[in-house]
């Protein structure tokens, strides 16, 4: 018990000591930056202000994202320029072909799945009593990590030999139907769906809050006038409802999109990448961290940012667009 | 007032009350069944996990602690230090700071960036908001070879080996320059949308920039602060790829959820740790969750309904 609390009570201290210091370092700071008056005050306040952050992004993301490009045209200690050979590895091995369909499968039907369930129970969560229940459960999820989350759908997916007893919910369904459940994770393509399954479930709650939001922010007088004109159900929800919605709509798409792009935690903590489950994220923590190749390691993230870039584009123009207005 | 608004929203028209209320509360069932099964089963004797569904018995509950006692404590036949508690306490060390310091800098600057006119303001925001996008992947070798060998052009070194690889500082950091970029956009939408007279006010009044974020931002915008935290706090407490690569994984500094993952890949480990040790991971930020979930929601309508 000793042992554990001299180990254990030194966290607690530095952890508290650093913020002290922290905090400490800015009102002093703040106090000396304040007397200056006259000319310099404005550029010294700018400086305190933006400065620390300012710093901390280029040394944290800007120099080491430019690094990494340099890394991914190098070899695997990153001391020796190799031109385009980790790229060519990427074209000829056939493992990252399997990992560059399964990312794009994860790209494409994850984002579509989060954004139309979301969108559909933000609509009916719009026309029921006591919506606060349901939304709050639906919601949740989105608070567990990807590895409890998968841990969770660990037991759903549990699967035993037929004739014994199924403790997974997923295979005494398909028993109580009358089917042969068989090993989940090793049932390619199923696998993969069903992995995608667990990060829809985490993530359709943010989709269905947002939209809820949307919808409610649809003004009732535009919804009014269109019912006295006779659009009910599919009709109002296509004419009305959804072309206001829509920004929102692409929004939850474009999120899910970057989203599904960077899944790593599932893939790792469910199958390892075993089974024809891998993607780009966990390939290129593997490359890098299991097999020391910051080369190929740097060159699929590259690929990695690259697959982002068009949403980075969208995102960068519907701002500016926003911003003129 | 509130019944009659609702009859006039959009949904009011294009289901029927009775059919989204079977369809809301059925996905509602199936959404909440994993977690329960998963606390059901937490709370299962050690020798019924495998051999009894947890459905079943929820039917005749004879239901233990001992299995989280194993996994927070150890089982008693070793140190103390067998179980997950070490990790847990890393956790929170870990998370505090990682929340705090990236909270408190993105303020200052989003502050800078709303109310210090300058030139070249917004190219910067706008480069911020890019940031943001940027996969973690794309940050992570070079980061790390920072913290482990310092920065050289050719032989001549331009920046220390910090030596806080392995170290709580180590983790901190990283998480602290991940969420900068978010982080700042964020709060900018909110600090932007201060009222200018009661700012401008102050600036006729004498005040300078420091005091003016002290006395005014800083109370006026603690509600996005507060929702924003929260989101960080979650990130951080949910991540698993910073933790592994500069988090070493040995109970000094590691994470419960890096803890976690390995966990799931010993396949000796059992059944019993993995579902008290998963429920232990996940009750912090359910607990965080549910008591502020009204900051919850707001934070993330200011990142995407704009």
């Amino acid at each position: 018990m000793s042992e554990f609390l001299s180990t254990n009570i030194p966290k607690f201290t530095s952890a508290f000591s650093a913020i002290a210091i922290f905090f400490i370092v800015l009102g002093l700071i703040f106090t000396i930056a304040g007397r200056a008056n006259g000319k310099k005050a404005r550029p010294i306040a700018l400086v305190i202000f933006l400065a620390p952050a300012l710093l901390l992004m280029l040394a944290g993301v800007v120099i080491p994202g430019i690094r990494t490009i340099l890394f991914s045209f190098m070899n695997p200690d990153s001391n020796e320029f190799i031109g385009l050979g980790n790229y060519q590895w990427m074209l000829e091995d056939p493992n990252i072909k399997t990992i560059m369909i399964n990312t794009i499968l994860w790209i494409l039907v994850v984002p579509l799945f989060t954004a139309a369930l979301g969108l559909l129970l933000a609509v009916m969560l719009d026309r029921i009593k006591h919506e606060s229940i349901p939304k709050s459960l639906l919601f949740m999820p989105m608070a567990i990590s990807f590895v409890g989350a998968s841990i969770i759908f660990k037991f759903v997916y549990e699967y035993n030999e037929p004739g014994d007893v199924q403790i997974g919910l997923l295979s005494a369904v398909v028993e109580f139907f009358g089917l042969t459940p068989s090993d989940w994770m090793l049932s390619k393509p199923l696998n993969t769906f069903l992995l995608m399954i667990i990060y829809v479930w985490t993530q359709m709650g943010f989709g269905m809050v947002i939209l809820s939001a949307a919808i409610k922010g649809v003004p009732s007088d535009i919804v009014e006038a269109s019912a006295l004109d006779g659009a009910h159900g599919w009709r109002l929800f296509r004419n009305i409802t959804f072309p206001m919605v829509k920004g929102t709509f692409v929004v939850v798409l474009a999120t899910g999109v970057v989203g599904a792009l960077k899944v790593f935690d599932i893939v790792r903590t469910m199958t390892g990448g075993n089974f024809s489950t891998n993607v780009l994220a966990n390939e290129m923590y593997s490359q890098t961290f299991v097999q020391f190749d910051q080369g190929k390691g740097s060159a699929l993230a590259v690929v990695l940012f690259l697959l982002v870039a068009p949403i980075l584009i969208y995102n960068i123009q519907s701002l500016r667009k926003e911003r003129t207005h | 007032m509130a019944k009659k608004l609702a009859e006039h929203t959009p949904g009011r028209k294009i289901f029927s009350s009775k059919i989204a209320t079977v369809v809301v509360w059925f996905v509602t069932f199936v959404w909440t069944v994993p977690t329960l099964g998963l606390l059901v089963t937490s709370f299962k004797d050690d020798k019924k996990i495998l051999g009894e569904a947890w459905w079943i018995s929820l039917l005749h509950p004879d239901f233990t602690f001992a299995n989280y006692k194993g996994v927070f404590l150890g089982d008693g036949t070793e140190s103390l230090s067998a179980g997950v508690l070490p990790y847990f306490i890393n956790s929170i060390v870990i998370t505090l700071p990682a929340t705090i310091f990236p909270i408190a800098i993105a303020t200052m600057a989003a502050y800078a960036l709303a109310w210090i006119r300058f030139r070249g303001s917004d190219f910067l925001f706008f480069s911020i908001f890019a940031l943001q996008v940027v996969p973690l992947q794309m940050a992570l070798i070079p980061l790390l070879l920072l913290f482990t060998g310092g920065a050289h052009i050719g032989s001549i070194p331009i920046f220390p080996a910090l030596g806080i690889a392995g170290d709580f500082a180590g983790i901190w950091l990283p998480h602290t320059m991940f969420a900068l970029p978010l982080a700042i956009y964020l709060l900018h939408n909110f600090i932007a949308g201060l009222p200018r007279d009661l700012m401008e006010a102050a600036y006729v009044d004498g005040a300078n920039h420091f005091t003016v974020f002290r006395r005014i931002v800083l109370p006026l915008a603690v509600p996005g602060i507060a929702s924003i935290a929260i989101f960080q706090f979650l990130w951080v407490w949910n991540d698993l790829l910073v933790a592994l690569t500069f988090a070493s994984g040995t109970e000094e500094v590691a994470p419960i959820n890096s803890k976690l993952a390995s966990l799931v890949g010993q396949y000796g480990s059992g059944y019993t740790q993995l579902s008290a040790g998963a429920f232990i991971t996940i009750a912090i930020p359910l607990i965080v969750f549910f008591s502020l979930q009204r900051y919850f929601v707001r934070g993330l309508l200011a990142g995407s309904v704009k």
